[in-house]
């Protein structure tokens, strides 16, 4: 059964299966390979996506249950129309691989648009949930605070 | 031949970041490089002016790309932005080495260097028989040659997409340190905006018409044998599935991703039993036990003699268990292997030697093969790149088409080459004025790499399992075993294993030197204590490298370290630390101070701060070292308070995230503070590994500063630290 979406302003029919993963049609059918495949399992982060304004993980998420619009990090900003949190990652050189970095921009944008000015230990309990193995957590931690207009 | 590296530059170097260009460009194979001796090797001008480097060493998302396009830029004089950096195509880039041991900047950055500098000298000489006038009269700026009437000519008029036809000479010098102007500053990353719009081209982007997706089934034992694969149980299911077998290999290709990955599942797969494995509980006894060959790695004066002559002599053992490069990308490589020739897609660490491999396992020449560099996860060391790319190649052999396999996580958590066990036992002794006259370290290790190296294709998995030869190259164990103090009476021995005891490994991030720098550097603190000592004095005292010692004085104020013996007086919930590592014994010096608190009822530890003093020569970008440096404090704080690979009889059982935690945003430090030593005259050394080494070491002399209690086994888990505490 074709499945309609709406990703990133755009409608979508995709004929993938109905318990097929968002994160794989994203990346397969729509070619959206911002969001990444990390563990499948829902531990990591590396696949999240805006479902509506919340950080939803892609990977765990059957494509046929998708009730509102997705947006991703395509969708986010672009280079000559920055998101603010994409901006701040870029003044903070906040990524080394950067293969984390899709979840943690997603996931501080989705914190930023619930609350304009969260605290640090706010900021923190956003990001547990996403895992970076190159150890770039000081500076992700900058850029968000940069974003929310916590330092200059 | 070389139209098509030509044709390659004129697409502008666009492989790298986008994978729309023809197939015909992707795909072309095997022509030859022009020898690395030429200049036209290393660089090429075109006719727009830009400036294509090529390098056999890769990014991994350390900043190198970014380094050498500094390199070059300024050795050059040419607009950063003008410069091209491409990596590791075994087709287009000069074989310079694995980018391997924090070394890419030391042994890769000087070859490109002295490249652009001869490059500039050969157009110099140029535009002076254009001109009719001698070189010292001209001057360069911007890729634009001017003399002192006024006539000017650009790179691009002079040599724009034709050749330099040089050899390289290695005589030309390369730019004073006071001459330098990119080198130095902390250009922005070239590829980092890329990462943070979700543009940027990693190997798991990409996908060729017709491609399979394929996924491999491993037994879950080191050394199963396969006994037989059931074929019906996946013939109902979706996507055209196909079973691919060689030997011990298994795998399945199928139309969609997901179709794949239900029939890797689905799969009936026995196993006949591989090897049993100690109980995790036995293994710092296992690794010990290991039949080993004896290496004396350093002596100097007489051991014997220096311990009889000691007032005081203790000895202390110490182990680092099995960890993980735990990549948060799964390993991902495409292959297109046809009949004579092929073309591999590849995250490696070393495009040439796992080119030469996987020709091996392939039997096909290994100049029929291409590896195309392409980027992946970071890795840290080997992780499972290599073998997934094997893993490709033999599958799309098989199946006769390109094939993108894609690692899940069990794959990459239960048969990435692990980071090597290590056991260590030192014993020391002080004279009555608290000088360390005595030091016998003795360390019980495998060799820490079994990464593609001139093998006969069983240097990966797949190779292993249709039966090709290995090759181990005996490397890793013994870095950093010989501590850089200096003691009249030092004995230092490695116990070379003939295998690991347990779990299959190989290049973790620094090899053997965190485990060494462990044991090395809680040990110099339990000598100072003994000594009654300033931890920071101590090693002080022991020194004679200036180098060494400035990073531990700048380390002591940048941390505003109060000078006192360990352990404070009263028993203490917080504690501070010192570690110190002149890495692999010739490259980056490193001091760190670590400050802990301890909830003594839960044995939880946390990091608020961490003071680092980094001297790794000239630095050529320093907020990119920054960035490395930061990366490697909060991975070895990882390493030091969590990891430890959990397996039982039959194989690893850390096989996601909960059974292998890492560090999360909760626990990092409040404040990394970070001094960079800068020595423009001295050689670059790198920022990729050292400050890894000295971190375990300094959190454990924080634990012993608050607590006097001693833990010499990682990882500080809250139960193994209220264990050490009551
Ligand atoms: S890939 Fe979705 S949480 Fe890890
Ligand atoms: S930047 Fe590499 S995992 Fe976060």
């Amino acid at each position: 059964m074709p499945i309609t979406l709406t990703v990133n302003g755009k409608q979508h029919t995709v004929l993938a299966a109905d318990d097929t993963p968002l994160l794989y049609v994203l990346r397969n059918e729509l070619e959206l390979n911002g969001p990444k495949f990390g563990c499948g399992l829902g531990q990591c982060g590396a696949c999240t996506v805006h479902l509506g304004d919340v950080a939803i993980r892609s990977c765990s998420i059957p494509v046929s249950v998708v009730d509102q619009p997705i947006t991703t990090i395509e969708g986010l900003g672009t280079a000559d129309n920055p998101h603010p949190v994409q901006a701040a990652f870029i003044a903070e050189q906040a990524a080394q691989c950067g293969y984390c970095i899709n979840g943690m921009v997603m996931t501080s944008a989705a914190l930023l648009k619930q609350n304009p000015k969260p605290n640090e230990a706010e900021i923190r309990t956003a990001l547990d949930g996403n895992l970076c193995r190159c150890g770039t957590h000081m500076r992700i931690l900058r850029a968000v605070r940069r974003a929310a207009g916590m330092t200059a | 031949m070389k139209t098509s590296r030509r044709e390659f530059l004129q697409s502008g170097g666009a492989l790298i970041v986008s994978f729309s260009l023809p197939l015909e460009i992707l795909g072309q194979t095997t022509q030859l490089n022009p020898k690395y001796e030429e200049l036209d090797a290393w660089l090429a001008v075109g006719a727009d002016g830009m400036v294509t480097a090529y390098c056999g060493k890769v990014e991994l998302g350390t900043g190198i790309r970014t380094a050498f396009g500094q390199l070059v830029a300024d050795e050059l004089d040419v607009p950063f932005d003008r410069i091209t950096v491409l990596m590791g195509d075994t087709d287009l880039c000069p074989d310079q080495g694995a980018t391997v041991g924090s070394n890419s900047m030391y042994r890769g950055g000087p070859q490109v260097r002295q490249a652009a500098a001869e490059a500039r000298q050969t157009l110099l000489a140029m535009a002076s028989t254009r001109f009719a006038t001698p070189v010292e009269t001209l001057s360069v700026k911007n890729g634009i040659i001017s003399d002192a009437n006024g006539r000017s000519v650009t790179y691009a008029e002079l040599i724009g997409n034709r050749q330099f036809n040089r050899k390289l000479d290695q005589k030309v010098q390369i730019k004073a340190a006071e001459k330098l102007g990119v080198i130095g500053k902390s250009i922005p990353r070239v590829e980092l905006p890329g990462k943070v719009f979700g543009s940027h081209a990693y190997v798991h982007n990409l996908r060729l018409p017709g491609i399979l997706h394929g996924r491999v089934v491993r037994p879950p034992t080191p050394g199963a044998m396969l006994a037989s694969v059931d074929e019906s149980s996946v013939q109902n299911l979706p996507g055209n599935v196909r079973v691919l077998q060689k030997g011990g290999f298994v795998g399945v290709v199928a139309d969609r991703e997901e179709q794949a990955i239900r029939a890797a599942n689905a799969l009936k797969v026995t196993w006949k039993s591989g090897r049993t494995l100690p109980p995790m509980k036995d293994l710092p006894a296992a690794v010990r036990a290991v039949p080993a060959e004896d290496k004396a790695i350093y002596s100097s004066g007489e051991i014997d003699s220096g311990f009889s002559a000691a007032r005081t002599t203790i000895t202390a053992q110490y182990f680092v268990p099995y960890q993980m490069h735990a990549s948060i990308g799964p390993s991902c490589a495409v292959a297109d292997i046809g009949k004579d020739s092929g073309t591999l897609w590849s995250p490696t660490q070393s495009s040439f030697l796992t080119r030469n491999s996987i020709a091996a396992m392939l039997d096909m020449p290994a100049d029929k093969l291409r590896l195309i560099w392409t980027e992946g996860s970071g890795c840290y060391g080997q992780n499972g790149a290599d073998d997934c790319t094997a893993d490709a190649a033999l599958m799309s052999q098989l199946a006769g088409k390109p094939v993108r396999v894609q690692w899940m996580r069990h794959d990459e958590h239960g048969n990435e080459p692990k980071g090597m066990a290590m056991a260590m036992t030192v014993k020391g002794g002080l004279n009555e004025n608290g000088d360390v006259i005595a030091w016998d370290y003795q360390v019980w290790s495998p060799p820490h790499s079994s990464r593609p190296s001139g093998d006969g294709g069983g240097n990966t998995l797949a190779g292993t399992q249709i039966g090709k030869p290995m090759r181990i190259v005996p490397v890793g164990a013994d870095r950093n075993a010989r501590c850089t103090y200096t003691f009249p009476n030092n004995r230092t021995t490695l116990h070379q294993s003939r295998e690991s005891a347990a779990l299959r490994a190989s290049a973790l991030r620094g090899l053997g030197s965190p485990q060494n720098t462990f044991a090395n550097e809680s040990f110099m603190d339990e000598l100072a204590a003994q000594a009654k000592a300033d931890p920071i004095a101590f090693r002080i005292k022991h020194l004679k490298d200036e180098r060494a010692i400035a990073v531990l004085q700048e380390v002591a104020r940048l941390s505003k370290w109060d000078a006192r013996p360990s352990p404070q007086h009263a028993r203490s919930v917080t504690g501070r630390g010192a570690g110190f590592c002149h890495y692999d014994n010739y490259a980056t010096y490193v001091a760190v101070v670590v400050r802990v608190s301890i909830d003594i009822k839960t044995g939880k530890l946390r990091i608020p701060y961490v003071a680092v003093a980094h001297d790794c020569g000239l630095i050529v970008n320093p907020d990119g070292t920054r960035n490395q440096i930061e990366g490697n404090v909060i991975q070895a704080i990882s390493r030091a308070l969590l990891e430890e690979v959990q397996f039982d009889s039959r194989g690893v059982t850390s096989l996601d995230w909960n059974g292998y935690p890492i560090i999360r945003f909760q626990d990092v430090p409040e404040e990394i503070a970070i001094s960079l030593i800068n020595r423009p005259a001295e050689i670059m050394t790198g920022a990729g590994e050292a400050t890894t080494s000295p971190i375990a070491a300094a959190i454990a002399n924080a634990i012993f500063d608050a607590t006097g209690k001693r833990i010499r086994s990682t990882p500080f888990s809250p139960q193994r630290l209220k264990a050490v505490l009551v």
